[in-house]
């Protein structure tokens, strides 16, 4: 009897491990999904908040007075070999080139949040286009 | 006839390529009566901008200064010079002045044109006060030359929407800027266009220069005129008609019924394409082969000057680019439109013209 009981308390307890497993594996929620979304375009707006700034580099030019909308930055070319430079480099690469020429200003570090935040705004505005690494 | 004419024609262009490429736009009016033909240079598009104090950005500046330098250098000499507006980046008395004395050591007479970029500060006062009407015509060797100020727009934005002069400049200064507006000539300055060709005759040449396209080309960054049709509408009994536009910083040309449009190169920096927006369903004329993106790099790429040439009336223009290949977009009466004389086939376009 006792047996028994034993053997149905293992099933169920079984049973609700495979449940739990099956809901932390593979299933979250619209809510969660629009937690993720809302982060990144957190991030893409504080992006296109540095790209219109006047203050990113020292001359008060801003990236989106040669690129409006972030046009002709075509990202997904990158990384791609940039025949000036002679080496094949990444679109953050390209962007610090931007902020210390035309904008007269100091690179920025390469992970650090507000090259991830551009490099967030440049890519949304070309979502969609498919990926060309290395084109001209 | 027509051969002496493209040889003396092919000399001055000769001369200019000597004299080096800058961005300036030098116009040759050629008639049946060569003693009618003129050349007058176009500049445009310099965007003066200042950092602090008597500190400007090093590079418009070389832009426009190029320029200067170069016009003064032609030969032929050109009648006189057009400047197409936004002098400056926003609109600034120190802008304004530090772009006026740079285009005082021009040697001619000079005709200037409104920009927004020198309007929405303090609506043209300061640039009225140094360059007078905002909008005016003139004759010159049978020729109707009318200026327009395209730029304005709705009342309810400019006086009632923002809190700061500063505030409205900056709001209209970034060109993809959804809080901006669309440009318009306005009913006023309609009315007086109206009048003001009732004194000139269907057979007279009659060329237009606004900042904006006198037609609608991409809404989202003011390449676009709000009233364009209604203009036309008013261009239209003429049998030559030219606009000639500054603003969008790139080669464009398209034909509508008798009007030619031209647009002239930029001082200080090139455009892109709309099409290369990619989340915008954008066009550009059709007609239209793009300007050739070589290399950003340097930092002249993509801004150049423009000859212009009238055979019969028509403008045709070539633009003389600093780091670029030279074009030539002329009016071919065969086709009755402007054309690139050596790139409008696509068999014939170069890579980078894809403006990759």
């Amino acid at each position: 009897m006792s047996q028994k009981i034993s053997i149905s308390a293992i099933t169920i307890i079984l049973i609700g491990i495979v449940v739990v497993a099956v809901l932390q594996a593979d299933e979250f929620t619209e809510k969660d999904q629009q937690r993720w979304q809302n982060e990144y375009m957190s991030v893409v707006a504080k992006g296109r908040e540095l790209w219109v700034s006047p203050d990113l580099g020292s001359n008060g030019v801003a990236c989106a007075q040669c690129h409006p909308n972030a046009a002709n930055t075509h990202p997904e070319t990158y990384p791609k070999f940039q025949q000036q430079l002679g080496r094949v480099i990444a679109l953050r690469d390209m962007i610090n080139w931007c902020l210390m020429n035309p904008s007269e200003g100091e690179p920025l570090a390469l992970d650090s949040r507000e090259m991830v935040a551009i490099e967030a705004y440049v890519t949304y505005e070309r979502r969609g286009v498919s990926l060309e690494p290395g084109k001209h | 006839m027509k051969n002496q004419k493209r040889r003396d024609f092919l000399k001055t262009a000769g001369l200019l390529t000597a004299a080096s490429c800058l961005p300036l736009n030098l116009v040759e009016l050629a008639f049946a009566d060569d003693s009618k033909n003129f050349t007058f240079a176009y500049i445009s598009d310099a965007h003066i901008q200042q950092i602090k104090g008597n500190k400007f950005v090093r590079n418009w500046d070389r832009g426009l200064s190029r320029a200067v330098a170069e016009t003064n250098l032609l030969n032929p000499k050109p009648d006189f010079v057009v400047f197409g507006g936004d002098l400056a980046q926003l609109g600034k008395k120190a802008e304004l002045d530090h772009g006026a004395d740079i285009l005082a050591k021009l040697d001619y007479k000079t005709y200037q044109v409104m920009g927004e970029h020198d309007y929405y500060l303090d609506l043209g006062e300061y640039w009225s006060e140094i360059f007078g009407k905002q909008y005016y015509s003139f004759n010159h060797k049978g020729v109707h030359f009318i200026v327009l100020n395209s730029i304005l727009t709705f009342d309810e934005w400019t006086f009632n929407r923002w809190g700061t002069a500063e505030q409205r400049m900056n709001e209209m200064a970034g060109l993809d800027n959804p809080n901006g507006s669309p440009f318009m000539v306005g009913e006023k300055q309609r009315q007086w266009l109206k009048k003001d060709l009732e004194k000139v005759s269907k057979k007279t040449p009659v060329v237009v220069f606004s900042h904006s396209p006198i037609q609608k080309i991409y809404k989202g960054w003011n390449f676009w005129t709000d009233d364009a049709e209604e203009v036309q509408r008013l261009l239209k009994p003429f049998d030559d008609v030219t606009v000639v536009y500054g603003h969008v910083h790139q080669i464009q040309y398209n034909q509508i019924g008798n009007i030619s449009f031209n647009a002239v190169m930029a001082t200080a920096w090139p455009w892109p394409y709309p099409k290369s927006y990619s989340q915008n369903k954008a066009y550009v004329p059709k007609l239209t082969v793009p300007m050739n993106r070589a290399n950003p790099f340097h930092e002249r790429d993509a801004t150049g000057w423009q000859l212009i040439d009238i055979n019969s009336g028509r403008v045709d223009l070539r633009y003389s680019l600093t780091n670029n290949s030279n074009r030539t977009v002329a009016y071919n009466p065969l086709t009755g439109q402007p054309e690139d004389k050596d790139f409008q086939e696509k068999t014939k376009q170069v890579p980078p013209q894809e403006h990759y």
